[in-house]
């Protein structure tokens, strides 16, 4: 199953409907978190919000995610060892309030299961690479030692 | 007289920055900790049950910001926090306005999504907030923003 999510606040039609589009050529479900959506997908199980609790059980069934470029969406993907593509949201095209989702995609391009389709033409090819990504680790986590550490400093002192 | 452990607020809101502070979860429960969220069911999705919860606003939204920073302020003067942290959004960057009026430490962590420049909060975090963070090296500044490290 691939699992698709616009997460839970805006809309994001422009990748609802491309891969509402794609859905009968994937050979398997997809399921839809669509945010408020002004389109109705007929080629995918679709639903507005799915709560917390149902959405991590659907993360851990997917083979893949397919997503905006949240960092919470990317979090839980890492978290349960699952290949996600990110399409960012763009600002010109009322998507977001700016364009920082085109900066997380830039950056965490390349980063193991993380992979980035600029706009919706480039949807079908990165997910037939997504989904033959072998299995890999996420990143050490070195850095966010460091940061957990600087935290409890913080805490501790009230200073860093 | 001095408690053994502090004080902590953490608050996020619901989503990305909800995940981040998460991730920080095991250093904050060494300590009093009190969270602090948009979104009730991401909060118990994570088996947190006492969660405070503030209105969600951004700054599109002016009256529900006024609004969130009445919340986040009624919250702060209840609890009287030694520690006040947040990784974003709006609604956490008032409870570390609100925690600067009680006197807590308060630490702002710009959010991992913000990679090519800080957030509006962040920003503002430089002046308001004891320390700010950011997840990115290239976003450091003299003195601040901060980097040591992410959590993605």
């Amino acid at each position: 199953m691939i699992l698709v999510t616009v997460g839970m606040q805006l809309g994001f039609d422009r990748l609802i409907s491309a891969m509402d589009a794609l859905a009968p050529t994937l050979g398997m479900p997809v399921v839809a978190q669509t945010g408020p959506s002004r389109f109705t997908p007929t080629n995918m199980d679709a639903h507005n919000r799915i709560a917390p609790d149902k959405f991590e059980k659907l993360v851990q069934q997917s083979r893949l995610i397919v997503s905006h470029a949240g960092i919470g969406t990317v979090l839980t993907a890492q978290r349960f060892g699952k290949p996600i593509i990110l399409m960012p949201r763009r600002a010109e095209l009322g998507e977001h309030r700016n364009d920082h989702q085109l900066a997380t995609a830039n950056k965490l391009d390349g980063r193991s299961g993380i992979l980035v389709a600029m706009d919706q033409t480039e949807l079908a090819d990165r997910i037939a690479d997504g989904l033959a990504l072998k299995a890999f680790r996420s990143n050490p986590d070195s850095g966010s030692r460091q940061l957990r550490s600087t935290v409890a400093r913080f805490i501790e002192t009230g200073h860093l | 007289m001095g408690r053994a452990t502090k004080r902590v607020l953490a608050a996020a809101s619901g989503g990305g920055h909800f995940e981040q502070l998460m991730l920080l979860r095991k250093t904050l429960e060494l300590h009093d900790i009190h969270f602090a969220t948009t979104d009730r069911d991401v909060a118990v999705q994570h088996g947190i049950t006492g969660a405070a919860i503030l209105p969600d606003c951004n700054k599109n939204r002016p009256f529900r910001s006024a609004w969130c920073g009445i919340v986040a302020l009624w919250l702060v003067i209840k609890l009287r926090p030694d520690i006040v942290i947040s990784t974003g959004a709006a609604p956490g960057f008032f409870c570390i306005l609100a925690g600067r009026l009680v006197g807590a430490r308060t630490l702002w962590i710009d959010s991992v999504a913000n990679a090519d420049k800080l957030s509006m909060c962040g920003r503002l975090s430089l002046t308001f907030a004891h320390k700010c963070l950011t997840q990115w090296e290239h976003l450091a500044g003299d003195p601040e923003p901060v980097f040591r490290g992410a959590l993605l």
